[in-house]
């Protein structure tokens, strides 16, 4: 079942023409037809979970925003900046109308009257592909001001990030499309109550957001019939590292993670054994080749004490130590925070000065000891989850890892110390 | 300071335009001023501040912050490469030191590694001036230099833009 990758590679899709003649924007239509609220409880009753990476119920986090005449707004990220994961960069390159049509319609329930989709800088073709579709919206009526004389009225603006993963952060990303360093913010409050200038503001990945039309077009109670009970529809996936066919593949949720990793993606190259594997971007807890019959959806990976993430499968096989894979990590999240909060600013750079000494041949069996008391004491301490983000993950690797990182230690103290 | 170019004012000034509030145009306006001058010099802040009315000194803190906007000269080529996990396990290491070392200390060009750039699908690769290829091995690096100083289409077997989709029944 393709909702999102149907006839993806069409000529043309990313056009209006092209969008439109396979009954694009015939959902927006139908939306327009209905009270916002019927239109949300079509949203709620889909079933469907934020694809961002959090899950967080799509329908429920449109109904927290307070009623009443203020300006409301909503913002898509479209920062993907989780490393491993690049399905929104895909989909926001072939089919552009597909993020836009369900954009106004998520923006129609909750009543906000200006958008903003805030693409990663990097992504300088992708937000080229997306002006140019916004423009065709705009002349078709789609965008600005009441949209196919329904009376409601909607602003989009596609504003370019400058390369930083923080932004993805969605307190982060609103201070940043303020034009400020893009450090996130405490919450409460959510930006639900005062998010973008301080106003009502929902925040949905470009992923969700797309997914929209056709939530509307099959109902949200035939869309929850796909996947499984508490994951419901189809998710994009995007599988790289150490496997034959990387890439993007839509999947329905619940399938197993094996079928993914070695049915669609290829496995490892020949002769080559999965060693662990990350379920959800390079945050996520990683789990190993005794976990690949865990069926994939949000509640089961969470079980087996990982997450889902942002569908991200990054592959590691044998034939690479654990501790490269570890430090890659680590380094990566010390570089990119933010130093607001001192668990993570001082626990990252820390981590990945243990690391380095342990490939050195300078560290003790205590390092590891102290590593992942690091580990423990960054989860749950910072304003954002990005300390988190480093520390479950190298966590996890420490756990299933250890006799891998004392065997490393131990082989480099027997070298021979040279003059 | 010398006078803003009336290109660069027209940019920024249609930049703010488009937000409730003026200091969202930011980025976008950094930008601009980056791609006239080159990186943001005390002289593209000072412009940039005098469009917005903010201070150069707030403007600073901004650009800090953010990978793409440089805070020092640079070559105007730019080439990320990318050394992110997926990448690095397809070789990315090796590919950056080769093309760290065949132009890293050319002054047309910018080599920096950089953080994952959303396309493991073709690791490992790299965006060239914004255009992202791959997957790259070492021996494509004299085509690919010699590509962006002659000007032409980077490597365009290469070019994510042409890749389908990985789904095989996607396009079924």
């Amino acid at each position: 079942m393709k909702l999102l990758f149907e006839r993806i590679d069409e000529p043309g899709l990313n056009t209006l023409p092209v969008y439109e003649a396979r009954g694009g924007y015939e959902s927006l239509r139908k939306a327009l037809a209905l009270p916002p609220e019927a239109v949300l409880h079509e949203l709620e009753a889909s079933g469907l979970r934020g694809r961002g990476g959090a899950g967080f119920q799509m329908g429920k986090k449109v109904s927290f925003l307070p009623k009443g005449a203020m300006e409301k707004y909503l913002v898509c990220n479209a920062d993907e900046s989780e490393p491993g994961t690049f399905k929104d960069r895909e989909l926001m390159q072939k089919s552009p109308h597909m993020l836009i049509e369900g954009l106004v319609i998520a923006a129609y329930a909750a009543g906000a009257t200006r958008s903003f989709i805030y693409i990663r800088g990097e992504y300088v073709q992708q937000a080229d592909i997306l002006d140019a579709a916004l423009a065709e919206a705009r002349a078709q009526g789609y965008i600005g001001e009441d949209i196919l004389g329904s009376g409601h009225s909607l602003s989009l603006v596609v504003h370019r990030g400058a390369g930083a993963y923080i932004c993805g952060e969605e307190t982060g990303l609103l201070d940043s499309l303020e034009g400020k360093r893009g450090n996130p913010r405490l919450k409460p409050p959510f930006p639900a109550n005062q998010g973008l200038y301080q106003g009502p503001t929902l925040i949905n990945n470009v992923e969700t957001l797309a997914t929209v039309p056709a939530i509307i077009r099959m109902g949200g109670e035939q869309y929850a019939k796909l996947g499984v009970e508490t994951s419901t529809g189809t998710k994009l996936v995007s599988v790289s590292g150490h496997v034959q066919r990387p890439g993007n593949y839509e999947i329905e949720l619940g399938i197993s993670s094996r079928e993914i990793i070695y049915g669609l993606a290829g496995g490892p190259p020949e002769g080559r054994k999965v060693k662990c594997w990350f379920p959800g971007g390079s945050s996520s807890p990683v789990l190993t080749g005794d976990d690949l019959d865990i069926p994939y959806d949000f509640d089961s990976l969470a079980k087996a004490r990982s997450m889902l993430g942002s569908g991200a499968i990054i592959v590691v096989d044998e034939s690479t130590p654990i501790l490269d894979v570890a430090l890659k990590v680590a380094k990566f999240y010390s570089h990119e925070s933010c130093g607001k909060c001192t668990p993570c600013r001082e626990g990252t750079n820390w981590t990945v000065k243990l690391l380095e000494r342990i490939e050195r041949g300078e560290a003790t069996p205590m390092d590891i000891e102290i590593m992942a008391s690091v580990q423990e004491h960054i989860i749950g301490n910072c304003l954002c989850v990005l300390g988190d983000a480093m520390a479950m993950p190298i966590g996890s690797m420490i756990a299933k890892f250890r006799d891998e990182f004392e065997s490393h230690i131990e082989s480099r103290r027997l070298e021979p110390v040279h003059a | 300071m010398s006078a803003v170019p009336a290109e660069l004012r027209a940019e920024i000034e249609a930049h703010m335009a488009l937000y409730p509030e003026r200091r969202s145009a930011a980025l976008p306006a950094l930008e601009a001023a980056q791609r006239v001058h080159g990186w943001c010099s005390p002289e593209a802040i000072e412009q940039v501040a005098a469009v917005m009315d903010v201070t150069p000194a707030y403007l600073e803190s901004v650009a800090s912050f953010y990978d793409m906007l440089e805070t020092t000269p640079v070559g105007r080529h730019s080439i990320y490469v990318c050394t992110n996990i997926s990448c690095s396990l397809c070789g990315a290491d090796e590919l950056y030191e080769t093309i760290h070392a065949a132009a890293g200390e050319d002054p047309e060009f910018n080599v920096r590694s950089f953080e994952c750039l959303g396309a493991c699908d073709i690791a490992p690769m790299a965006s060239v001036e914004g255009v992202y290829v791959g997957p790259l091995t070492t021996a494509d690096v004299p085509q690919l230099l010699d590509d962006v100083r002659a000007g032409r289409p980077v490597l365009p077997a290469k070019q994510l833009a042409r890749r389908p989709v990985a789904d095989p029944q996607a396009n079924a």
